[in-house]
């Protein structure tokens, strides 16, 4: 169903697929997947630098029996000698079989999956998609509440700018979610993908307190505001406070509330939610070694 | 207010023996098409008209370009910003092809995608948008996904 295909938004993911993917990972964490990929190379090309999603991928390939191959932030590439992503992209189709990519430029990785045969797996292009976020998320969701269809999200913080909670507000539109958008007026869901929802019928509400939606939703998605987003300091100082997620505030969460973070975190969750029963976010980070394993086979075709 | 009839209409824009001619252009677009074929430096004969009596419009507008056939490439930034405008060929001053434009699915190569940090703008890359909805026009670049709504169009 994937073979050859390539990764690159999850704005082309047919639900059926998104399932199939989401299946494939709950196989290989079952299955012994060690040989799957021996003789085979992932190249992973960071044009911009990354911790989680580098090593996760390099970690991916390496638990697949395959071997690893690439470079991370352009000082050591041929990209500061003036070179093209174009170029750069034709010419490593040649040393690996699959290529994992981040790219500081919206659109990169589908110029360089319309570039090259073999396929690309987008691991950031931009401010645009980091769809492997979204398909672990996804799989998070699915293990903490044993499916993903009808549930209750809640996404709280920049929701203007995050391509995290954009992404994966249009993936639970599939999946018949209700959804909660907490953040300040300035920050809220952008227009389109709103629209999105509208097409689709999906319910969703907008607020600017997470007290409202802590006795309501399955999922708490946190992400951070960055103070660079508010033109005037004093506002930014004025609302902070209010998008930190603090223990306390988890004492009427609803039964069985995950609370899920992208990573890195700055300070949005205080570090005493880390031993509540409700946080989840280091579980979801590593969740995304079998999601990139299982997106690796799929699209080599070593797994039906 | 002088009463518009077929007579005075083609005194208004006269004939051409060979060239182009648009017709049915929405009220308003007139001068945008002149401005978007760079016909403001046009040396030969170009007669434009505009809020002429239509039937099916209200008001029109005419564009005869006498001299020039438009390239493919220019029949297409046309039908990006004035759909349904007829575009006749002009033959020794007989009609030898007559197309009502249509909205293509795709549109390539004519559009620039108005997000700088879309990878169209930083390497040589042909664009290419996809057509989400036709009226009010609303593309979507199939490189950086942003959409972009009719007035932000910008025309290479």
């Amino acid at each position: 169903m994937l073979k050859n295909k390539d990764l690159i938004s999850i704005n082309d993911t047919t639900k059926e697929e998104l399932r199939y993917i989401l299946d494939t990972i709950k196989k290989i964490e079952e299955m012994d997947c060690s040989n799957l990929c021996n003789g085979k190379i992932l190249g992973t090309l960071f044009f911009e630098p990354s911790t989680r999603t580098r090593l996760s991928f390099e970690s991916a390939m390496k638990r697949l029996g395959g071997s690893v191959i690439g470079f991370s932030g352009d000082g050591s590439t041929s990209r500061k000698k003036g070179e093209s992503l174009y170029d750069t992209i034709k010419t490593v189709e040649g040393y690996c079989d699959i290529i994992a990519m981040r790219h500081p430029v919206d659109g990169s990785a589908r110029l360089a999956a319309n570039s090259v045969i073999i396929p690309i797996i987008n691991g950031g292009d931009g401010a645009n998609q980091h769809p492997t976020q979204t398909l672990l998320d996804l799989h998070t969701i699915r293990k903490s509440h044993g499916q993903v269809e009808g549930l209750t999200i809640a996404m709280v913080g920049d929701l203007k700018y995050g391509r995290t909670v954009h992404s994966l507000a249009i993936a639970m539109s599939l999946f018949n979610a209700t959804i909660y958008f907490v953040a300040p007026q300035q920050l809220q869901m952008p227009k389109d993908i709103l629209e999105v929802l509208d097409q689709r019928g999906i319910k969703y509400y907008m607020t600017e307190s997470i007290m409202d939606v802590m006795d309501k939703t399955d999922i708490l998605y946190m992400t951070r505001i960055q103070k660079e987003r508010f033109p005037d300091p004093v506002e930014y100082e004025k609302m902070k406070n209010a998008y930190i997620l603090k223990k306390e505030m988890l004492t009427n969460a609803k039964s069985g509330l995950k609370v899920m973070h992208p990573l890195p975190r700055v300070n949005e969750i205080s570090e005493d939610v880390d031993d509540a029963e409700h946080a989840h976010y280091f579980q979801q980070a590593h969740y995304g070694i079998p999601t990139r394993m299982a997106i690796i086979a799929l699209l080599l075709g070593v797994l039906e | 207010m002088i009463e518009e009839n077929k007579e005075y209409k083609q005194m208004k824009i006269g004939r051409i023996k060979e060239g182009t001619v648009i017709d049915h252009i929405p009220p308003g677009l007139c001068f945008r098409l002149i401005n978007i074929l760079s016909l403001e430096r046009y040396n030969n004969v170009l007669s434009a008209a505009t809020n002429l009596t239509s039937a099916k419009l209200g008001k029109k507008g005419m564009i005869k370009i006498s001299g020039k056939i438009l390239t493919e490439e220019e029949v297409k930034k046309v039908a990006v910003v004035a759909p349904n405008v007829t575009m006749c060929t002009i033959n020794n001053f007989s009609v030898s092809k007559k197309i009502k434009l249509t909205l293509p699915n795709e549109i390539k190569k004519i559009v620039k995608c108005n997000n700088p940090n879309c990878i169209t703008n930083i390497e040589g890359v042909v664009t290419n948008f996809g057509v989400l909805q036709e009226s009010p026009l609303k593309i979507k670049c199939c490189f950086c996904e942003r959409t972009i709504n009719k007035e932000e169009i910008k025309l290479k």
